[in-house]
Parts: C-alpha cells; structure tokens; sequence
C-alpha cells in the first residue's frame, strides 16, 4: 500500500503518528488500508505546500536578485529606499500586482485568456516536483524523470500560444508565434543535451543520474567527460536559456518591437503569474543543470579528505541550493551582458549550429562511452 | 570550379567566426562582471542622504553666472555676443556709457526660467566673463525670483 519510493525523516513520521492518533478513533474506522490513505494523503499535502513554498517563496527573492545584479552590471545600485538595501521593494510590487483590476480587453476570449496562464504553471511546477533537493528529499522519485521533464516543458508554449492568441493584438499573436517557433526549435537541443546526460549516466531517473555523479569535483558529468561534459554544459545552458524566453533569446517579449509580445494584454494577477512563471523556471532549469551537470546536491569535494568531511558536514540542501544560485546568477549575468539576436538569425543558430553540434556530441558521447568501457 | 573555390574561403571564414564569436562574448562577459565586483564603479547618487558631500561633476551645468573677482568687478564688455547665441532669448544685456562715451555693461538679465542650460552662451562669449555654476537645487515657488540681475557692479571692462 503505497509504499515510497524515498523515505524521508518527514514521510515517516507522519506514517508512524497516523496509526497512533486512529488507536483513538472508534474500532471501526480502524484498518491498516485506512491508515496508509491518511498518511498518504497527509505526505501528499505537505509535498504540495512544499513545492509551492519553494517556487512562490523564491520568486521574490529572485526578482530582487536579478534587479541588484542588473544594477550592478550596470554600474547602478538598484533598489535602495524601501527596508534595507530595497529587501522590501519586491514585495510591494507583487502587492501592487495583487490589488489591481484585472480586466480583459473586448474581443478577447476570456476563457483562453485567463487559462494561459495557467497553464504557463504548471510546467515549473511540476518539474520543480520531480528534482531531488537531497539525499531523500524528492517529491516524485519517478523512474522516466527525464523523459517527463522533456514532455512537461512543453506546456509553456501552449501557454503562450494560447496567452497570445485569445488576446485579440497583433503584437501579442506575433510575439507569441515568434516565440512558439523559438521554443519548439530549441527543445529539440534541449532534449538531446538531457538524452546525452541520460546516455552517459545510464538512467533517467533524477535521483540515480545525480547519484552517478558521487565523489569529487572531478565526477561531476561536467567535468567527467573531458571536454565533451563542457561543452555539453555550455549548449544546455543555451538551449535552456532559450527555452526560458530569457534575454538574449526573449523574442517573445523584445519590448523594443512588440510592446511585450504576448503578455501585452496581460494585467494584474494573470500577469503576475506569466511573470512567476518565468522566474520559478528559470529556478527549475538551474535545478535541472545543477542535478545533470554540477553533481546535485553533492558537496564538492576536492579529493582531500580533511577538507572533503568538513565540506560534508554541509547538508545536501545548502550545497543544492548553493549551486541553484550560482547558475541563476550565471543566466542573470549573460540576460544583461548580450544583446538579442534577430529572429532569423535565433533559428539560424539553433538549426544550422546547435543542432548539428549536439548530434556530433550525442555520437562522441556514444564513442566515448564505448572506449572507455 | 567556380564552386570550390569559393567554398574553401567560406569555409575558413565560418571557422573563424566559431573562434572569434565566443571570444567576443566573453570579453563583453569580462566587462560585465568587473562593473559587477567594483563597488567604485557605481556612479547613482544617494542624494537627500548625501546631501552634505555630495559634489556635482564639473561638467554640470547649472545656472548661469558671472565670474566676478573679489571686490565683484567682472570682464563682460556688454559685447551681446552671449544674447545673440542664446536659442530661446534668456539673455539681456542692457548696456550704457560711462562718462568717457564708452559702451560698458549696464545690467545684465538673465531668464532663468526659459533657460536651457545648454551653455551656448558661455561658449560664445568672447571675453570668458561667464560660466555655468554647479547649483542643481534651483526649484522656486516664486517665478519672480527666476529673472536675475548677474551683474553686481556696472561698467568696467
Ligand atoms: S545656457 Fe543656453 S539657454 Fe541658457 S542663457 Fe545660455 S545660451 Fe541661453
Ligand atoms: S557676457 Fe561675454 S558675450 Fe555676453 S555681453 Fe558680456 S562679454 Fe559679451
């Protein structure tokens, strides 16, 4: 009776309070299959408060980041009046976003405006479930992990296509058209960096690719592979930045010439949620780089064993999360250094560079793997 | 023939451009992150705060002024070179003669409020007798102290 996949200290100490508080109830609501239910139901609701907890409470926390260090590449010093060093701008500003009207404009069909999205969420959401934070700290520890993380991603461009679409603007049906041919070119790169981390790690599954990676530094998949784990790294840093609608690839919003792209229309809390759903993305796909490449939730040990059980005293979250910043500030750097290409020249890249390369490396991957045994 | 001989340079020119391109990148990306590790780079002002040290670059312009020695004598020759360059008529120079009958500054006007401080003036002035200052909290609630007399003293030069 749904027995986990991963036990974890929380898991089972809801599993083992359940049956005690039911030895209270009366005899007949008592049975081993009922108890299972409850504490099942109990887990799932703590997994779900969980994940939207680490998504929601990082937004802000992102939105500040990427203000200071825009404003430090920038030579400025950002947000400065509101709390300290401006901690508290970003709040007032998702309040602000909160306590506006919402309305959409006429000729726009409602129910696809306001289910867009929607539907932009649910893809951060529920990759964000299936990345194992530590050792047993994983929502959904399913065996296809990568397969379904390929598939899910996905839902952010029905989001907005159909954000775009239902708006009733030329400038958001061409943003979003724009941006739906740019996503569907680059997850193709996407999936064959991930397929090649599948390759060279012998399973799909986020918790036993991150567990291949044990060891030092030098077992990390980025640096592994000689060469090939960088370059690797570096393509999927691009196609994911891309996948992401970040600068220098936004040409779904390019706010030079589409005035937004396709949230243009967008107001308030629907807004709001197009904009969360951009940053908790760019969280997942950190999350994602972290556990492929930089070893997840491992410390990095250098091979010295004094230092390495210091840096093993450090829990697996802090060394996770250490690693999640590091790449969001990676992407924040390149979203405010170069500019965006055009939008021929964003397919030309993807289909005349990217993908070609990938398949070289997909194959001296397979080469790779078949030498060294 | 035609063919392969222009492929080859493509070629090379492609393979080129693969070298040259990331490398272009990470020099943009070697600025960026030096503006992102140098705090003294940061030039935003935290003006009401600061007010006390603030200092304003010298190549401000704020109001118009007339450069005066200490006893308050200045080098304009009431030549109206500063009226004629000024692109929205700020300036008034009204002169008058001194006993001897000669054209020496009587008061010099000045319109702060139609002023754009763009400096054309004092780029005109033949005689360097005026500068922009580094005043930059110039709001007034009370419009008749925009126009000014600059002139402390009259006619010398
Ligand atoms: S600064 Fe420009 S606008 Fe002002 S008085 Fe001089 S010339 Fe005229
Ligand atoms: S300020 Fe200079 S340009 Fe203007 S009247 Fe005097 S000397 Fe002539």
């Amino acid at each position: 009776m749904f027995v986990p996949s991963v036990t974890n200290p929380i898991g089972d100490f809801v599993r083992n309070l359940v049956p005690q508080v039911t030895a209270y109830l009366p005899v007949a609501f008592q049975s081993e299959t009922l108890d299972s239910v409850v504490a099942f139901l109990i887990n799932a609701v703590i997994c779900i408060i969980a994940v939207c907890a680490v998504n929601i409470g990082s937004a802000p926390i992102l939105i500040y980041m990427e203000r200071k260090v825009c404003a430090h590449v920038q030579c400025r010093l950002g947000p400065m009046r509101l709390g300290w060093h401006g901690t508290m701008q970003t709040i007032a500003d998702v309040l602000k976003m909160l306590f506006k009207e919402v309305y959409a404009p006429s000729g726009a069909d409602k129910l696809m405006f306001y289910t867009a999205p929607m539907i932009v969420l649910i893809a951060p959401f529920m990759v964000c479930a299936l990345i194992p934070f530590s050792k047993d700290l994983v929502v959904a520890d399913v065996s296809m992990g990568i397969p379904l993380i390929i598939a899910v991603n996905g839902f952010g461009v029905l989001g907005i296509l159909l954000g775009g679409w239902s708006s009733n603007n030329k400038y958001s049906l061409l943003g979003a058209l724009r941006s739906g041919a740019q996503i569907i070119s680059y997850e193709i790169s996407f999936a064959m960096i991930l397929l090649f981390v599948v390759m060279i790690s012998g399973s799909t599954n986020l918790m036993d690719i991150t567990m291949s990676q044990q060891g030092t530094v030098f077992d990390w998949w980025i640096f592994k592979i000689p060469v090939l784990g960088f370059i690797a790294f570096i393509l999927f840093f691009i196609s994911s930045t891309a996948e992401m609608n970040r600068a220098p690839f936004d040409i779904a919003e390019a706010e030079q010439e589409l005035t937004g792209g396709y949230h243009t229309e967008y107001n308030g809390t629907p807004f709001a949620m197009f904009y969360l759903a951009e940053y908790i993305a760019l969280v997942t796909n950190s999350a994602l780089a972290t556990t492929c490449f930089l070893g997840g939730f491992h410390a990095p040990c250098i091979g010295f064993a004094p230092v390495d059980n210091v840096l093993n005293m450090v829990p697996g979250l802090v060394w996770f999360f250490g690693k999640v910043f590091f790449m969001i500030w990676c992407y924040m750097m390149v979203r405010w250094t170069f500019v965006r290409p055009r939008v021929d020249q964003l397919m030309d890249f993807e289909w005349k560079f990217l993908l070609p390369v990938n398949l070289v490396l997909l194959t001296a991957g397979a080469a790779w793997i078949a030498i060294s045994g | 023939m035609q063919e392969s001989s222009s492929f080859i340079p493509y070629i090379k020119r492609y393979l080129k451009r693969c070298i040259t391109g990331p490398w272009s990148l990470l020099c943009g990306l070697s600025v960026t992150f030096k503006y992102f590790i140098d705090p003294r780079r940061i030039v935003t002002e935290q003006y009401p705060e600061n007010r006390k040290t603030l200092k304003m670059h010298p190549r401000y312009r704020g109001r118009l002024e007339m450069i005066e020695d200490a006893d308050g004598n200045n080098h304009c020759t009431a030549c109206g070179m500063c009226e004629r360059a000024c692109p929205n008529a700020s300036i008034n120079v009204l002169s008058t003669k001194n006993i001897a009958g000669k054209k020496v500054l009587g008061r010099y006007v000045y319109h702060f409020a139609s002023c754009t401080q763009c400096g054309l003036c004092v780029e005109a002035c033949p005689f360097g007798a005026i500068r922009m200052n580094q005043d930059f909290e110039v709001a007034t609630t009370d419009p008749n102290t925009l126009e000014m007399i600059l002139n402390k003293k009259e006619g010398q030069g």
